[in-house]
């Protein structure tokens, strides 16, 4: 049942960014573009997901038992406001998002239909993820 | 919205957060991790789904593999230390009242916008 409506949260999520357009990178770029042709219409997909998800995690947060409606634990980071590896990290991510327009969920989304552009970037990305992954295995 | 039903239904079901980067890189370490198989499954075969029942929207992408690259491995970079993209920090962390990933989606897409002048505006 976890796996099925794992699945099912896949599909809906990729089902999202294709519709929002968030699947494209031209519209991505087009909303990073403040002083160009500004298309602010991705704030308001952000927004919905936003405001959709809310009432769900403040459900999740007030769980005596901390388990979900599958008996899973509810697993909610908590982590100090803010360290330095969080500030570097955000601030690549951003220079990566505006170089290309693809962030690592619509690259997936895209990635059996966009051609090699998405494959090229989520090669680039796995390999990413895995160098820190190894950086940060030898420098506990 | 239809986003923001799978995140809550990830957290509700699964008791997950419904951030990409730290699903794929979480199934990097432990392949056998299911539901985050059956999650990226589900997110990687969607168009095809789609393409079946209507027509894909089209996409338009840059066409430097170069820049790609760049951009690949320092949003793979970037999210892994920043533990969370657009999804985790800019979704789900914005829902759960996170002050942390507050500070995430203000700074990415500070550093989106500045990254864009200066491709299209600051070199001319």
């Amino acid at each position: 049942m976890s796996l099925l409506s794992a699945l099912i949260s896949g599909l809906l999520f990729g089902a999202g960014l294709i519709l929002s357009g968030m699947g494209n990178p031209a519209k991505v770029l087009a909303f990073l573009d403040l002083a160009g042709a500004w298309d602010p219409s991705l704030a308001l997909v952000m927004v919905g997901a936003i405001s959709v998800a809310f009432p769900a995690f403040h459900w999740a947060k007030r769980q005596p038992k901390h388990t979900s409606l599958l008996g899973k634990p509810i697993t909610l980071p908590q982590r100090p406001v803010a360290d330095r590896k969080l500030i570097v990290g955000a601030v690549l991510f951003g220079i990566g998002w505006g170089l290309a327009g693809y962030c690592p969920g619509p690259a997936l989304a895209t990635l059996l239909s966009a051609g090699w552009p998405a494959i090229l970037f989520v090669i680039a990305l796995l390999t990413g993820l895995l160098i820190v992954e190894c950086y940060s295995a030898r420098h506990p | 919205m239809l986003i923001g039903l799978a995140a809550a239904m990830l957290i509700m079901f699964n008791g997950r957060i419904a951030g990409i980067s730290g699903i794929l890189s979480g199934w990097l370490v432990q392949p056998r991790s299911g539901w985050r198989l059956a999650f990226l499954l589900g997110l990687i075969i969607s168009p095809v789904l789609w393409s079946w029942l209507g027509t894909l929207p089209a996409t338009h992408a840059i066409h430097n593999p170069w820049q790609i690259l760049l951009a690949g491995l320092l949003v793979g970079i970037g999210t892994r230390l920043a533990q969370g993209c657009t999804s985790g920090h800019g979704v789900c962390g914005l829902a759960r009242l996170s002050p942390r990933s507050l500070l995430a989606t203000v700074l990415f897409m500070a550093a989106g916008f500045v990254t864009v002048f200066l491709l299209r505006h600051g070199w001319h």
